[in-house]
């Protein structure tokens, strides 16, 4: 048993770790984008954010699980293949991204309209705003939305691998579900949800720790 | 020093426009600290942020020691900003970082180096009183210790302005007059100007030296702050003046000063039109001393008070509050 879970549970880990990295790297910059292109902000561009906005709609209203399936021949692309842990983290990637774009979106939104005027008052450029003001201001609730992002980057894992190929929703799927072997389900459901109280508390402690207001 | 032209704002609501402010000109001179005063609405705040145009003229000409800003690129109007210091009603304090972060935010948009800052931010934490703060964070500030750090760093950078959009209108009066004072010294030691708005009459008086009254976006009067107290000219400046001094006369009542009790009574419309005062002198043994008094009419009703001073034996005074208890007027033993 042990030989078939602490393997998945490698895979989860290492497809959870490099999504959450490359969907961040993606929807940070369209979350901000999101924010400051808006009417009335600090650069506002009112066509690219309809589009921004217009492309984010569109891809959040496919089922996640169709997303991935037309993903996977990105990976071929990128990753040189279509099967196992390290093709499905493109579709899990690009996927999660535009939902992160949202957590981001909002999370910046929630920064005091003074404290932006403020250092526009004291000429500060738009990239000073967005770096020096925006992001370390809502930090607190940055981390509590890539909390978020990290959870549903587990479950997404678990269904992405039942399509691709590793982790632990991979083997519950398989052994579990198909040779009716219903401890190894239980184990891997079971991990998986140690996994994702483990995440929340640790991020909801780290927020709370850094949050100085 | 600032000249203002014939300028103007408008915002459009969908169909609807507002004249935030219209047609305004106003000369500020150097070293002054230039009040602007109005009621909540009368687009004060547009005014102050079209100086650092926080607010885009719609019409109109700033001209900051002679030169035209409203034609300023957005590179120019950055370093003007840089030469403006600005504070709000509700600070504005970057809520992450403490105090000394916060103040040493200007000088960080400016490149200075690590030592640079530090040695500015310790003389601005210094002049404002706030040394033992340099790690707290803002939420661990009072409403005047926060005003404090956002004029340290409003003075970071050596500005020659400070506009101050309600600056001490969050504050308690006694808090709002040791802000004052800081922004008064400042004024002097550091030849700076002020421009501030305030819906305050209390402010003016306490430190500025002109005035103008501002009203649906215009200004109807521009004073000296004295010539304003002794010939208002317009029936607005009289409401700002009445209004201030029935306070102070509130406030200069001193109980120790007086041999009877002093009472506060609060009373409304229902309760005024009842010879109340009178009938309590007839019913007991006492004498009655009118000390002050006002109405303000309010949108519905009229709502004033009165301060009496209470002569007699303490049973009879005693009683006689007891009988106003009981007619529901609001008293208050001073
Ligand atoms: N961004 C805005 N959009 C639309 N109307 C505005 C905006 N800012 C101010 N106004 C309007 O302009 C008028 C003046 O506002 P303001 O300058 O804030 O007044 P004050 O500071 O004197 O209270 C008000 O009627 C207000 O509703
Ligand atoms: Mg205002």
């Amino acid at each position: 048993m042990a030989e078939l879970i602490v393997p998945a549970l490698l895979e989860t880990l290492y497809m959870v770790f490099f999504s959450t990295i490359f969907s961040l790297l993606l929807g940070l910059p369209l979350g901000v984008l999101l924010v400051v292109t808006e009417k009335n902000n600090i650069w506002e561009k009112l066509q690219l954010n309809r589009i921004l906005n217009g492309i984010i709609n569109i891809l959040r209203s496919f089922p996640f699980i169709i997303l991935m399936i037309l993903l996977f021949p990105l990976s071929k692309i990128i990753v040189g293949k279509t099967i196992g842990t390290t093709a499905t983290i493109v579709p899990l990637s690009i996927a999660a991204a535009p939902f992160v774009a949202r957590i981001i979106e909002g999370s910046l939104k929630e920064v005091d309209k003074g404290i932006i005027e403020s250092s526009l008052a004291m000429g500060a450029s738009v990239t000073e705003i967005i770096f020096k003001v925006l992001i370390p201001e809502s930090m607190p609730s940055l981390i509590l939305g890539i909390t978020t992002t990290i959870i549903n980057l587990v479950g997404y894992s678990a269904m992405a691998g039942a399509i691709g190929g590793g982790g632990l929703g991979d083997v519950a799927i398989r052994y579990g579900l198909y040779r009716f072997q219903t401890d190894v389900m239980i184990i891997s459901v079971a991990i998986i949800i140690v996994l994702v109280q483990g995440i929340q508390f640790l991020g909801n402690r780290l927020s709370l720790n850094i949050n100085k207001k | 020093m600032i000249k203002i032209k014939n300028l103007s704002k408008s915002f459009s609501n969908g169909s609807t426009k507002i004249e935030a402010i219209s047609n305004i000109n106003l000369q500020i001179n150097k070293d002054e600290i230039f009040g602007i005063i109005g009621l909540s609405g009368a687009g004060k705040s547009t005014l102050i942020r079209c100086l650092n145009r926080l607010e885009e003229p719609t019409e109109g000409n700033i001209f900051i020691e002679e030169k035209d800003i409203t034609t300023f690129d957005k590179k120019s109007l950055n370093q003007l900003r840089k030469s403006i210091g600005m504070i709000f009603q509700h600070f504005n304090l970057l809520s992450q970082k403490t105090v000394y972060k916060n103040i040493a935010f200007p000088l960080e948009l400016e490149g200075l180096s690590k030592d640079k800052i530090n040695s500015r931010v310790n003389t601005l934490l210094e002049y404002v009183e706030l040394k033992d703060k340099k790690y707290a964070y803002p939420s661990q500030l009072s409403g005047g210790q926060k005003q404090r750090v956002a004029i340290a760093r409003a003075l970071a950078n050596n500005p020659k302005i400070l506009l101050s959009d309600e600056g001490t209108s969050a504050l308690d009066p006694k808090t709002t007059r040791s802000i004052l004072k800081l922004l008064n010294k400042i004024r002097k030691e550091f030849g700076l100007t002020i421009v501030l708005i305030t819906h305050q009459m209390e402010v003016i008086k306490d430190i500025c030296d002109k005035v103008a009254i501002i009203e649906d976006g215009k200004i109807i009067e521009i004073n000296t702050v004295e010539e304003l107290f002794k010939n208002p000219k317009t029936q607005t400046a009289m409401d700002f003046i009445s209004g201030l001094k029935s306070n102070i006369k509130n406030e200069i009542i001193n109980p120790f000063d007086f041999k009877g009790t002093i009472v506060r009574l609060g009373y409304s419309e229902d309760n005024a039109k009842e010879p109340i005062v009178s009938n309590m002198i007839k019913n007991f043994n006492i004498q009655v001393n009118i000390l002050s008094g006002n109405i303000n009419k309010l949108m519905s009703t009229s709502i004033g008070h009165l301060i009496l001073e209470i002569q007699g034996e303490d049973g009879e005074v005693n009683d006689a509050i007891k009988y106003l208890n009981n007619k529901s007027i609001n008293v208050e033993v001073i």
